[in-house]
């Protein structure tokens, strides 16, 4: 009975970071692994047609009229980021409707001993000294502290600067200027917020880098999981 | 200079200036301001001229210069017909004691009445000594004035941010004047300079009405700074199309594609230039085949190049932009991978998988 109950949370943290038990009771978190993967696709697009817009295609010939490329990149991006902010806001519901692991991506217990423990001890299995993971359930220590600092709160500030440039592009009476252009008091010049927009991207970067990485590290080594994609 | 209670259609009748041709310029000026003709014709026959003070701070008068080249209304209504610009030392016909008598008699008349328009900023070091205005430091004249002063419009973007004399490092300490004065209404015209219509409009506006347009959450009027120069740009279907210009010299230049390469600050920068645009409508800088230079926007003097379309960083002591450094931390980071990937086949080769290395903690 415990075994199974076990087994049903691992699958449900297990889905959570683009992993899955083979067989088992994943369907029930089938939200959480939909979110993964729009999300994981809309970051995808959001990072090429960002990088795009950030420094602007080669030029193409013939009548302006003719064309819209980076009308339709942009509009990708636009599109694109919607779905991401959809998804991250249904993630949010999740986290608070669903059990404690859904939490783990947006609150990190700093002020445990057993948190700084397990860290340690996952730094220390990440550096070859140690074999065994500690956590048999959830992101282990160091990922989730990747998934909060990396991804959670790049995610939110992606969207909220996200919003509030295309709210410049919507006009100073749309609802994403009136809802978001308040950050623009934090930085007058938009063009700062251009720049932070993009290190963004970076950072989800190197972020997808990591966790991809991880995910098919912890794969081989441990045994414990393996790729959703099968 | 004018009496307060005459009003600016007693002026221009006074002038000869027929009332067909005071109707015209109501309903020139409502259109440029998106207002009904009627309501300005009536404000401008009823209201008492309001008295302008010109402050010059540290600038370098291109706001003055601007000014006087307005076409919508003409300088020479909007001078020595709207308003009553009883001090500016640009273009005063009083000087030295006469001059700077005129401050201290309005302050006392009009209290609470007069318009207080300045021109740049006041450098805040060693005790405002960088600018000194008769005899002494402009930041003392631009207090004092301010405090009886009905609104204060700051024009240009000395006076509304900074600009160049409050660069990195700033050893002036010059600073924009909603720093300093926080207690009186205050519009921010900025520009360097801004457009001469632009500050002949609302010249207009506040005399006409006698109080502020509506403004932005930066305090500039809505009427000329809710939109981008991207956003009405003529090259924007080139922008849309993908149309870019490489070099300066490129045929792309040539035949006026989208200078967003080139680092145009279009997108970033609220102003009217591309809608009204310059020298009575002749041209605008995008038109004249250079990019926007963002020039009403804050801080646009320390963002680096201005044709690169990212901000230079400084903070990481070698000038890079934001995709050069998360490039340079990705490969890192693709690096570390890469090592840590490699070590573990090294591990793995020399330990068959299937047995728990010697080493690990038990659990």
């Amino acid at each position: 009975m415990r075994n199974r109950a076990q087994k049903f949370l691992a699958a449900a943290d297990a889905a959570l970071a683009g992993r899955s038990i083979r067989g088992g009771t994943a369907h029930i978190y089938a939200l959480v692994r939909l979110w993964h993967w729009a999300n994981a696709a809309a970051i995808l697009v959001l990072s090429l047609t960002g990088y795009l817009i950030g420094t602007g295609t080669p030029a193409i010939w013939g009548m302006a009229s003719g064309g819209f490329l980076f009308g339709y990149i942009r509009f990708a991006h636009f599109s694109a980021g919607y779905v991401l902010s959809a998804g991250f806001l249904l993630r949010i519901y999740w986290a608070l409707m669903g059990n404690a692991h859904a939490m783990q991506i947006f609150c990190v217990p700093l002020w445990r001993r057993c948190f700084w423990r397990e860290l340690h001890h996952e730094i220390r299995r990440y550096s070859f000294l140690a074999v065994e993971p500690e956590r048999g359930l959830g992101h282990n220590r160091l990922a989730q502290l990747a998934m909060f600092f990396m991804f959670t709160q790049t995610i939110t500030f992606m969207v909220v600067t996200g919003f509030a440039l295309y709210g410049q592009g919507a006009g100073t009476d749309s609802w994403q200027y009136k809802v978001f252009g308040w950050v623009f008091s934090l930085w007058p010049n938009s063009q700062d917020f251009h720049t932070w927009h993009h290190l963004g991207l970076w950072v989800i970067v190197m972020f997808a880098l990591v966790h991809i990485y991880a995910v098919l590290w912890d794969d081989v080594v441990s045994r414990r999981s393996f790729p959703s994609i099968k | 200079m004018g009496d307060a209670t005459e009003t600016f259609y007693g002026v221009i009748r006074r002038q000869g200036i027929t009332r067909r041709s005071f109707l015209k310029f109501c309903s020139f000026t409502a259109a440029s301001l998106g207002l009904g003709a009627s309501s300005i014709a009536h404000a401008l026959e009823t209201k008492p001229r309001v008295p302008v003070i010109w402050l010059h701070g540290l600038e370098c008068t291109c706001c003055s210069e601007s000014f006087i080249r307005s076409a919508h209304p003409l300088i020479k209504d909007a001078l020595l017909s709207m308003i009553s610009l009883d001090y500016d030392h640009m273009i005063m016909a009083a000087a030295g004691h006469q001059a700077e008598a005129i401050l201290e008699e309005t302050r006392a008349r009009y209290k609470g009445g007069y318009v207080l328009a300045v021109e740049g900023n006041p450098p805040l070091n060693e005790g405002g000594m960088f600018c000194i205005d008769g005899g002494k430091p402009f930041v003392e004249k631009l207090t004092s004035m301010a405090e009886e002063s009905m609104a204060i419009v700051a024009w240009g973007t000395c006076a509304s941010w900074g600009c160049v004399q409050a660069a990195k490092p700033n050893p002036t300490r010059a600073v924009p004047i909603d720093k300093l004065i926080t207690n009186r209404p205050f519009i921010k015209v900025p520009g360097g300079p801004p457009i001469a219509e632009v500050m002949s409009g609302l010249v207009t506006f506040i005399t006409t009405f006698g109080k502020l347009p509506k403004l932005d959450h930066q305090g500039r009027p809505s009427m000329f700074y809710s939109e981008r120069i991207h956003d009405k740009c003529y090259r924007r279907s080139h922008f849309d199309a993908g149309q870019f210009v490489e070099e300066w010299d490129d045929t792309n230049a040539r035949k006026g594609y989208c200078l967003y390469k080139l680092g145009c600050k279009g997108p970033t920068t609220y102003n009217a230039c591309s809608a009204l645009r310059w020298n009575g409508g002749v041209s605008f800088p995008i038109q004249s085949g250079h990019g926007c230079l963002g020039c009403s926007e804050d801080g646009f003097w320390d963002k680096g190049s201005f044709y690169d379309r990212l901000t230079t960083i400084k903070q990481f002591g070698i000038e890079q932009n934001a995709d050069e450094i998360g490039m340079a931390a990705a490969g890192v980071v693709g690096l570390a991978v890469a090592a840590h990937a490699a070590v573990t086949a090294a591990k793995r080769l020399r330990h068959r998988p299937d047995r728990p290395a010697h080493k690990g903690k038990p659990s």
